[in-house]
């Protein structure tokens, strides 16, 4: 008789993973009044799943190529039964999926989990956010559509900006030397291999780093605990704080499919090369903050073009933000008081520079 | 929603108090029934996803617009090309033509008039040649003409391609 | 070099140029002004030394080698109205076909002294009376052997239709007010009419008529208005040929002839139209107007739709509201006017079922459905409104429901489909707000689950 404890055995004595199932069971979510943002990860990674899910039935249809690109959107839109549906998931979700890891790592910041030993975690992570908006600019061109075509056209200009290599970078990125045909089935590969590929791989370092350095607690509370081990609270993994996010999770299919169903995502018009760009183009919202920024910045600074000079801020940007923690001190009572106010003033530049680029003309 | 104390090993399944037990219970078949209704309306939709529709459609620059047999020699008939119609025509020779067929003076649509052997335009009395330029009438510009490809049983119209 | 001999080697390098003389500049300014005041004779008289002068200061380089042309060194430097610019002239048709000053002035271009190259003995004619263009032009325009060197497709009736035209028999009358070949055509810089820079091309041409016909003080003493300038500027034939380039639509030669311009008489004034609009002409000559229009002088089509200002009708037009045009002549009680409100009645059935087609259609698509079939057979609709329109100028009911019933049935066909392309959305929404009852019932089993096992 095959009951679940003989199964149980039967894998164990082929994987010997007792201190796998050991260790999951003692694996403990600290419990203190800030405990709610550590729903946060976990709802992106499963967002994440959800796009890969959608993205392998789209997949299923979907043709890249600019002739058959839109029309086949357009077939899965009205044709195939449930498509719409399939492919405004696929569209929500992306957006949504991005707005939780901006959350996620925003409170990762103000919590101070990247302290040491959670350098690398940090680091990984903020590949991680690239990646995911590497996947929202390649996978906004498939539709094809007017406005698509023409916010990668912008997208891989600036990109171009970048002195010396950014050229070469622009030509790779397009697949030419302008945005055609061969930029969509270049964007496709990113989209549903090279990126998927290295986004698994981080992932997987990303979480195997979670567990090996378990989950953090604020300095404030790291300090009370220390003080008063008594006050201390956690809650185990499994089952329990499993089964709250697996509320969470719940809650989230249930706002994608609210979003499906009354906000279908449109179509837009098939994308003509030749025609000129609509008045007022700009990109998705996610990349909002940077363009409205570089649209900001004089024509000219210094001697320097104004278009290189914002670039460069936001690559250099970019990097500090990879070796943050570095900045950081190990003890819990001085943290630096510095980085906190980085964190507050990124958090209000974005969401202002988001809201202006959203409302100008 | 309070993240309380956990304590696992409170419950015991062989306490003999019935009412926590049985709402227990109620829990699990609420949750079960939940996970099972839930998982019904996620799986049933990916299910008639996977099933390809009938109209197989080929993108709107090449289109069936006919089956050979269909047309006679000197006749036409309107075909949906993308979103707007177009004409077929077989001439006289047994050659296709194909063209838009909407009028490019105020929109009607075109007709194959076998007397004339020409494309009509029944709104102004506006002509067209096989070739679709505009030779008589009020029309402005001739009519976007389109290739045909005869393959096998099946005729083909598609964009001429741009250089 | 010695800055001493610069100076002196450049005087000598800069023979002939005014500029480093200011002496000969005064010497310019008194010939130009003496040739203005002084009466004919000693005009000429200094007009001649004034050319002498200037033939020797823009003494031409050893490498331009032309066909000497006296007339243009002299006359390419002078005012007007003596004066013709070689960039003027150069534009000419007749000079790029070879003719020169001579040919319709006569004289002797080939010879320097103003007084021999505009001799009698040369043939000169001086400037051309107006009372003699058109002779003078139709010396050649009128000879097809001649004009058949040239271009053997051009016309050579030009003179014999002027002629017979209001212009030419005034003209001949000895009214010379009135239009002569070169007051249309231009002179010295005429354009075939082909050129979009010709004053007679057919983008131009009505401004060219305007020059008189829409200045009332030059048209006073004629007994005709100046307002159809005005009034065409407002028609649906100047939007279509101006404004959106359709060379087919008329302009003022169009309907009365070029040369032999003449306002069509009334009777004939529904055959020019019915050039263009075929369909409305024959239904109108089939239709009850035909017989009383013709008995009561009416101008066929002109008395509905006007002569210039020919605007763009509207439903409206038709019926018996407050912009029709029936009310004119029917009034309430007369099977006219009976008929008017109804057919007008079909129009305006026919456009708000297309209407309402239209809007149902778009909130489906908005509402992220597939309409675009039922988009397309609305054109069917449309189709049918706009033969419609075109019917009713057979004035007969009949004909004109027999063109709205199929776009009736179309509206109707594609209203239906739009109102379940909203049912299907509306299922939609309904399945949404089953799967939100299911997660919520997931959500609360979860909770209740949660609490049991935490005690």
């Amino acid at each position: 008789m095959i009951s679940l404890q003989n199964l149980r055995k039967w894998l164990n004595e082929r994987l010997d993973w007792d201190d796998l199932i050991a260790f999951s069971r003692e694996k403990a979510v600290p419990l203190h009044r800030l405990s709610y943002w550590y729903f946060l990860g976990g709802i992106t990674l499963f967002l994440f799943v959800i796009q890969v899910l959608t993205g392998i039935l789209l997949l299923l249809y979907y043709r890249p190529g600019a002739n058959e690109a839109f029309e086949s959107v357009q077939y899965i839109m009205t044709q195939v039964q449930f498509g719409w549906l399939i492919r405004s998931i696929h569209s929500w979700s992306a957006n949504l999926m991005i707005f939780f890891a901006f959350a996620h790592m925003f409170s990762v910041l103000f919590l101070k989990a990247y302290r040491k030993p959670r350098e690398l975690t940090w680091v990984s992570g903020v590949i991680l956010l690239f990646l995911v908006m590497g996947f929202g600019f390649s996978g906004y061109l498939l539709p094809w559509n007017t406005l698509a075509f023409f916010a990668t056209k912008v997208g891989t200009d600036i990109a171009g900006q970048v002195p010396g290599i950014g050229k070469p970078v622009m030509i790779f990125l397009r697949g030419g030397e302008e945005v055609t045909g061969a930029t969509l089935t270049r964007f496709f590969g990113f989209h549903v291999a090279i990126l998927p590929g290295l986004m698994t791989l981080v992932i997987f370092v990303h979480l195997l780093l979670v567990q090996r350095t378990g989950i953090s607690v604020p300095p404030k509370v790291e300090m009370e605990w220390k003080a008063n081990p008594n006050a201390k609270r956690e809650m185990k993994f499994f089952p329990n704080f499993l089964l709250r996010e697996l509320m969470a999770w719940y809650v989230a299919l249930g706002a994608l499919g609210v979003l499906a169903a009354i906000l279908p995502w449109n179509l837009g018009t098939k994308a003509d090369p030749f025609s000129s760009a609509p008045a007022g183009i700009k990109p998705e919202w996610y990349f909002l903050f940077m363009f409205q920024t570089l649209k900001l910045i004089p024509a000219k600074v210094w001697f320097i073009d104004g278009e290189v000079v914002g670039v460069l801020l936001f690559a250099g940007i970019g990097m500090l933000w990879l070796l943050l923690p570095f900045f950081e001190s190990d003890d819990p009572s001085c943290t630096k008081r510095w980085i906190t106010g980085l964190a507050v003033f990124a958090l209000a530049y974005m969401a202002g520079m988001s809201l202006y680029g959203q409302l100008a003309k | 929603m309070t993240l309380a104390k956990t304590d696992p090993d409170r419950e015991n399944p062989s306490d003999p108090r019935s009412p926590s037990l049985a709402r227990r219970r109620f829990a699990e078949i609420l949750l079960g029934s939940g996970f099972l209704v839930t998982a019904v309306a996620f799986v049933y939709p990916v299910l008639r996803y996977l099933i390809p529709p009938k109209a197989s459609d080929l993108g709107s620059d090449s289109v069936l617009a006919g089956r050979v047999g269909e047309l006679k020699p000197n006749s036409g008939k309107i075909f949906r090309f993308g979103s707007r119609p177009g004409l077929l025509v077989r001439t006289a020779r047994g050659e296709y033509r194909a063209m838009s067929a909407i009028c490019t003076h105020l929109s009607c649509t075109v007709q194959y008039r076998q007397d004339l052997h020409e494309v009509w335009c029944a709104c102004h009395n506006g002509l067209y040649d096989l070739n679709g330029r505009n030779i008589s009438g009020p029309p402005p510009r001739p009519l976007e003409t389109f290739e045909v490809q005869v393959s096998g049983e099946d005729i083909y119209v598609r964009r001429r391609r741009e250089t | 070099m010695d800055s001493w001999q610069n100076r002196s080697l450049r005087r000598t390098n800069n023979c002939g140029r005014a500029q480093s003389k200011p002496w000969r500049k005064r010497r310019q300014a008194d010939a130009v002004l003496a040739a203005e005041l002084l009466p004919t004779g000693t005009a000429r008289a200094t007009s001649v030394v004034f050319c002498f002068v200037v033939f020797l200061l823009f003494l031409s380089p050893p490498s331009y080698a032309q066909t000497k042309d006296s007339c243009l060194d002299c006359h390419s430097a002078l005012p007007d109205p003596l004066g013709v610019s070689r960039e003027k002239f150069g534009s000419d048709i007749h000079k790029q076909r070879g003719l020169t000053c001579s040919s319709c002035h006569g004289g002797d271009p080939t010879n320097d002294d103003p007084d021999k190259a505009m001799s009698r003995q040369a043939g000169w004619k001086g400037k051309i009376d107006r009372k003699q263009v058109p002779a003078l032009c139709g010396r050649c325009h009128s000879d097809p052997s001649f004009m058949r060197q040239f271009n053997p497709t051009l016309r050579t009736d030009q003179l014999s239709q002027y002629e017979t035209s209001v212009h030419g028999k005034r003209l001949a009358a000895g009214d010379t007010r009135v239009a002569v070949c070169t007051d249309c055509h231009s002179v010295h810089d005429l354009r075939v009419p082909s050129d979009p820079a010709s004053t007679v091309n057919p983008l131009n041409v009505a401004n060219t008529c305007a020059r008189c016909h829409a200045d009332p003080n030059y048209m006073s003493g004629y007994k005709i208005p100046t307002n159809q300038f005005a009034e065409y500027n407002k028609s649906v034939h100047y939007q279509a040929q101006v404004v959106r380039g359709d060379m087919s639509a008329p302009t003022c030669p169009t309907c009365h002839g070029n040369h032999g311009a003449t306002p069509p008489g009334l009777a004939s004034v529904t055959n020019v139209c019915s050039t263009c609009h075929v369909f409305q002409a024959q239904l109108f000559d089939s239709s009850p107007h035909k017989e009383p229009f013709v008995s009561a002088g009416l101008p066929g089509c002109v008395t509905c739709h006007g002569n210039h200002g020919i605007v763009h009708p509207t439903d409206a037009f038709i019926g018996t509201g407050s912009q029709a045009v029936c009310t004119e002549c029917h009034t309430e009680g007369d099977i006219g006017y009976a008929i008017a409100a109804k057919i007008n009645q079909q129009l305006v059935q026919l456009t708000t079922a297309i209407g309402g087609a239209e809007q149902i259609l778009d909130s489906a698509e908005r509402s992220g459905m597939e309409v675009s079939e039922a988009k397309l057979d609305l054109g069917q609709a449309k189709d049918a409104l706009i033969k419609a329109r075109v019917t009713i100028h057979g004035f007969n009911l009949n004909r004109v429901e027999a063109d709205i019933k199929p776009g009736l049935e179309s509206a109707a066909k594609d209203y239906d489909a739009g109102r379940k392309a909203l049912a299907e959305r509306n299922y939609r929404r309904l399945g949404l707000g089953v799967s939100l009852v299911a997660i919520a019932l997931v959500l609360v089993g979860l909770r209740m689950y949660i609490k049991q096992i935490e005690g």
